[in-house]
């Protein structure tokens, strides 16, 4: 059982990306045949090569318009859990992207004034409010998300979800 | 007492409100939709499902409702890719699941030349490609694994009612100008996520003209608009092709034709419904229905630069760009009528010696046909080396392209690295623009190229 995801995060530290962040950026082709932990170490290996030896658990990645588009692969969702990054935070994601993200327990934060947040700046953040608190204070808004997205991303993700009804239908 | 007047719908809306079991649905609204037919492949399928399905301890909800194809990992190059597709197969058998085709081509062309997409369904898959399903009519649309995971168990999804975006084409395309233009167009001006997870319909006159594998790429390449779905409302086109597709099933593969001539019984049965399958004209002035008008009679062949598909222009902008590799492949551009397109330009010529052409059909059915009309001869004959009929170089799966080269392609994405090399410059054009570029061993407009 996949642990319960925080839908909030204090001090989180920024790290930026541009606009049209795609799916083999995230999840390189030549690694999806092997688990999570050989594409972790190759996450965004072409955009920023200092990004998966350097993220910390609790970090957030903040990007410009259209994160996510190309594949369907959630491998490029997935590997952000599996470095421990708490949020992603831009103007606007591939569909696709933004399910798979909630399917596997990754928040995403729709936020049209992302742009300004920069490299290394710990910001505040609230999934259920949609609230972003910059370092020196000044808030930003997140458009809100659907109840059963936010439950579905508290829980884990679908597999986490999934096993709860399951187990609760067994147990009564 | 009069009877309430139905909402007007657009063909999404119709679709969708028919799988949700309601008379109609609104955009923005959050509906549950059954699903009628569920596709997934050896990469994102039985590896990522099985360990779900069995932590769960559940069964698939309706093993006739799902097809798995086996394209991205074949043929097997190495310990991983043969572990992959190992766990498919061993799967399928251990499932006896009904509709395994294993090394047969795409998914996105197999699933539709074997009958499992017909108009008025709704359909999931799991690959980005999966739009492709809309040129049928269909409401289809890509999902991850985790999920389509949920779907095997459920047999249901979630959807936020899209609102229609409707691609407009009139007029008539030139000679050496065709769907893949047409997409590369469209992509450009809006961009990659220019279809904000909306649906797209192509209509107008140019789209009506086009046949079954064009109406495919336009679908297809809907992933790259960023739409969920790309629909194109059924005629009879569309049934003359399912009728000839099961035909050809029954001619070349005695054991599955049966089920497939079903199939096209059913998609026959639905001739009546085919005017119900079209956005409703009073639709047409909501604000939820927006429409791009476009004059297909003025548009020249056009290709994209790398590293983003939405970074195209016309091909004389690009003219002169010298090319190591010429690639004919994937599910968007090696159907037949790519094969055809590309000998249309090749026919009684050679590619230049610099240049490396790489045939990779669509499908095993699309690569017999080809040879049966002597299409393949003719790439043949222009240097043309054959592929398997598998995903191969366009994900970067199978096949790889090498440091440094320069390459034009009739796949769907030029992302940086994509197909194998990060130093790799890939071009993206129609089919006849990748083999007049093969020809000349630079970027080339295939209107003078027409044999």
């Amino acid at each position: 059982m996949s642990a319960l995801k925080p839908l909030a995060g204090q001090g989180a530290r920024v790290w930026r990306l541009g606009a049209d962040v795609d799916t083999d950026a995230l999840a390189p082709g030549h690694t999806m045949k092997h688990g999570l932990d050989t594409i972790a170490r190759h996450c965004l290996e072409q955009l920023r090569p200092d990004f998966a030896a350097g993220v910390r658990a609790g970090d957030v990645l903040v990007a410009g318009p259209n994160f996510g588009i190309g594949s369907s692969r959630e491998q490029a969702a997935s590997v952000l859990v599996t470095l421990g990054v708490a949020a992603v935070i831009a103007p606007s994601y591939s569909g696709l992207y933004f399910r798979n993200a909630f399917n596997v327990g990754l928040l995403l934060l729709t936020c049209p004034q992302a742009g300004v947040l920069q490299e290394g700046e710990r910001i505040a953040f609230d999934a259920r409010t949609g609230c972003i608190t910059r370092g020196n204070g000044e808030p930003l808004t997140a458009e809100p998300i659907p109840d059963f997205l936010l439950a579905m991303a508290g829980a884990g993700g679908l597999l986490a979800q999934l096993q709860q009804s399951i187990t609760s239908r067994k147990t009564t | 007492m009069s009877l309430p007047v139905p909402a007007a719908q657009t063909l999404a809306q119709k679709l969708i409100a028919r799988a949700a079991g309601v008379a109609s649905v609104q955009p923005g609204e959050i509906v549950t939709c059954k699903v009628d037919m569920a596709m997934f492949h050896d990469s994102s399928g039985p590896r990522r499902l099985k360990p779900m399905l069995d932590a769960l301890g559940a069964q698939i909800w309706d093993k006739s409702r799902v097809v798995l194809v086996l394209d991205h990992y074949v043929p097997e190059r190495d310990d991983e890719s043969r572990k992959i597709v190992r766990i498919a197969r061993d799967w399928a058998r251990a499932q006896d699941l009904p509709h395994v085709y294993d090394s047969q081509g795409i998914c996105h062309v197999v699933v539709a030349q074997q009958g499992h997409i017909r108009p008025g369904m709704f359909c999931v898959g799991g690959d980005s490609h999966s739009p492709t399903g809309g040129a049928f009519g269909a409401y289809m649309f890509g999902i991850g694994s985790t999920e389509m995971l949920g779907v095997m168990v459920t047999g249901d999804i979630w959807l936020r009612v899209p609102r229609t975006l409707r691609m407009q084409w009139d007029g008539r395309l030139a000679p050496g100008v065709c769907a893949k233009d047409m997409m590369l167009h469209m992509i450009a001006r809006f961009g990659m996520n220019g279809g904000q997870y909306q649906a797209v319909e192509f209509c107008g006159a140019a789209v009506r003209a086009l046949a079954m594998n064009e109406r495919m790429t336009l679908s297809n390449m809907s992933a790259e608009l960023g739409a969920q779905a790309g629909l194109i409302a059924p005629d009879a086109t569309t049934l003359a092709w399912l009728v000839a597709q099961a035909a050809q099933a029954q001619n070349s593969e005695q054991k599955v034709a049966p089920a497939q001539v079903e199939r096209a019984r059913a998609a026959m049965k639905s001739i009546a419904d085919l005017s119900h399958w079209q956005t409703d004209a009073a639709s047409l002035d909501s604000p939820d229905c927006l429409t791009h008008r476009f004059d297909a009679s003025t548009l020249a062949p056009v290709v994209a630069a790398p590293h983003s598909p939405a970074n195209a222009q016309a091909v004389s902008v690009f003219a002169g760009t010298v090319i190591d590799v010429a690639y004919i492949g994937a599910c968007t551009g090696a159907k037949l009528d790519d094969l055809r397109a590309a000998a249309h330009v090749l026919r009684g010529r050679r590619v230049a010696s610099s240049v490396r052409l790489m045939v990779a059909p669509a499908s095993l059915r699309d690569q017999e046909a080809a040879r049966e009309e002597g299409v393949l001869q003719i790439l043949q004959d222009a240097g043309a080396q054959l592929f398997p009929t598998a995903c191969g170089a366009c994900a970067g799966y199978g096949d790889t392209l090498g440091d440094n080269t320069t390459v034009i392609s009739s796949t769907a994405r030029n992302f940086k690295g994509r197909m194998g090399s990060a130093t790799a410059q890939v071009y993206l054009g129609s089919p006849y623009t990748v083999a007049a570029s093969a020809l000349h061993g630079k970027i080339t407009d295939p209107r003078g190229e027409l044999a």
